[in-house]
């Protein structure tokens, strides 16, 4: 992959709206134009927190299927 | 310092605001407000408050639970009838939260000790029912440059107004002296509807929620009101007085003062 990940954050321990609240949080913690990529569950993480973090005004990049129930969502994250 | 995954769980409806998120979480985990009085306006506030996780609550008032008292203070149970109201108010706010830090000051506020008792805390709420004790709060903030909510509730009214030092008036901008002991009733004397302390108290909580945040705008250089009975909110502009003898640009009052109360108020 060419994009390169600054941070990492699991969500697939927790549920909404908790998957949202840690990605939010992981991504307050980056400067902006870093990339995080947050793992999440299929389902119902996968429908809502990509669509939550857009309307933060991140920048969606890749939503990588991992194969194992899982996707990564990788975000560049915008300024405040 | 992290959030746990409780921490995230419990404050989710703050973290998910954008006006909040975990930065101001973590102010209000930060901050530090003082409660005087465990009465109809402060049991709501401290409920609030400690839910929404300020990180240190001071909780003050002399007085135990009494039956009378259960009808709007919301905060003490039947169980709690004779104990301690800032015992009582610190056993609840920890049992809905806790991770908080609560301070139960078993005193009442006089010119001898409150100026050491705003000292530590950012934000002080005014929940107290007597005017003596609202302009001494009123001139210890100023004197200290605290910012304060003011509030009082009677019968089926409320009013509300926040003093942040430089901004607007303080309350004795606008009332210049406590009226003659007993020329006007206390809450005792005239009653007052339960909830009527759940709407001001709980306001006077929002204003500290957004004073520490530093979001949106706050109640000063007004003065709101509410009755109840015609269901009317009413917002009245007022000006910072510049002769005011506390927050003047000549003060007079440089220390807080001991006003008499009413006979029946008098606490043994």
């Amino acid at each position: 992959m060419d994009i390169e990940i600054d941070e990492s954050v699991d969500i697939t321990n927790v549920v909404c709206p908790v998957t949202f609240v840690k990605a939010k949080v992981a991504l307050e913690e980056l400067e902006e134009g870093q990339v995080l990529s947050i793992r999440m569950n299929d389902g119902e993480p996968v429908q809502n927190v990509p669509r939550s973090i857009k309307d933060e005004g991140h920048k969606i990049l890749r939503l990588l299927d991992n194969k194992d129930g899982t996707y990564s969502l990788i975000v560049r994250k915008a300024g405040e | 310092m992290a959030f746990s995954n409780d921490q995230l769980q419990r404050y989710s409806r703050h973290i998910i605001l954008k006006e909040v998120g975990a930065k101001g979480q973590r102010k209000l985990l930060d901050g530090k407000v003082l409660i005087i009085g465990a009465g109809g306006l402060g049991a709501p506030a401290a409920l609030y408050l400690a839910a929404a996780g300020i990180g240190e609550i001071g909780i003050c008032d002399a007085d135990e639970v009494d039956l009378s008292n259960l009808q709007r203070q919301v905060i003490h149970s039947t169980n709690d009838i004779g104990k301690s109201k800032v015992q009582s108010a610190k056993e609840s706010m920890e049992a809905i939260n806790p991770e908080i830090k609560v301070n139960a000051i078993h005193a009442w506020v006089d010119s001898a000790n409150i100026m050491k008792l705003i000292e530590p805390y950012d934000f002080i709420i005014d929940g107290t029912d007597n005017f003596p004790a609202k302009f001494l709060i009123n001139d210890a903030c100023a004197i200290a440059g605290k910012a304060f909510s003011h509030a009082g509730i009677i019968r089926f009214q409320g009013q509300l107004m926040t003093y942040v030092p430089g901004q607007g008036p303080c309350y004795r901008c606008i009332f210049q002296n406590p009226p003659p002991p007993d020329a006007v009733p206390t809450c005792r004397q005239a009653g007052v509807i339960g909830a009527m302390g759940g709407v001001i108290g709980s306001l006077q909580a929002m204003e500290a929620v957004k004073f520490l945040l530093g979001k949106g705008s706050l109640l000063t250089g007004q003065l709101l009101t509410y009755d109840a009975l015609k269901m009317e909110f009413r917002k009245i502009k007022l000006p910072k007085r510049e002769s005011c003898p506390v927050c003047g640009a000549n003060p007079t009052i440089l220390a807080p003062i001991d006003y008499d109360q009413a006979v029946c108020e008098v606490k043994q």
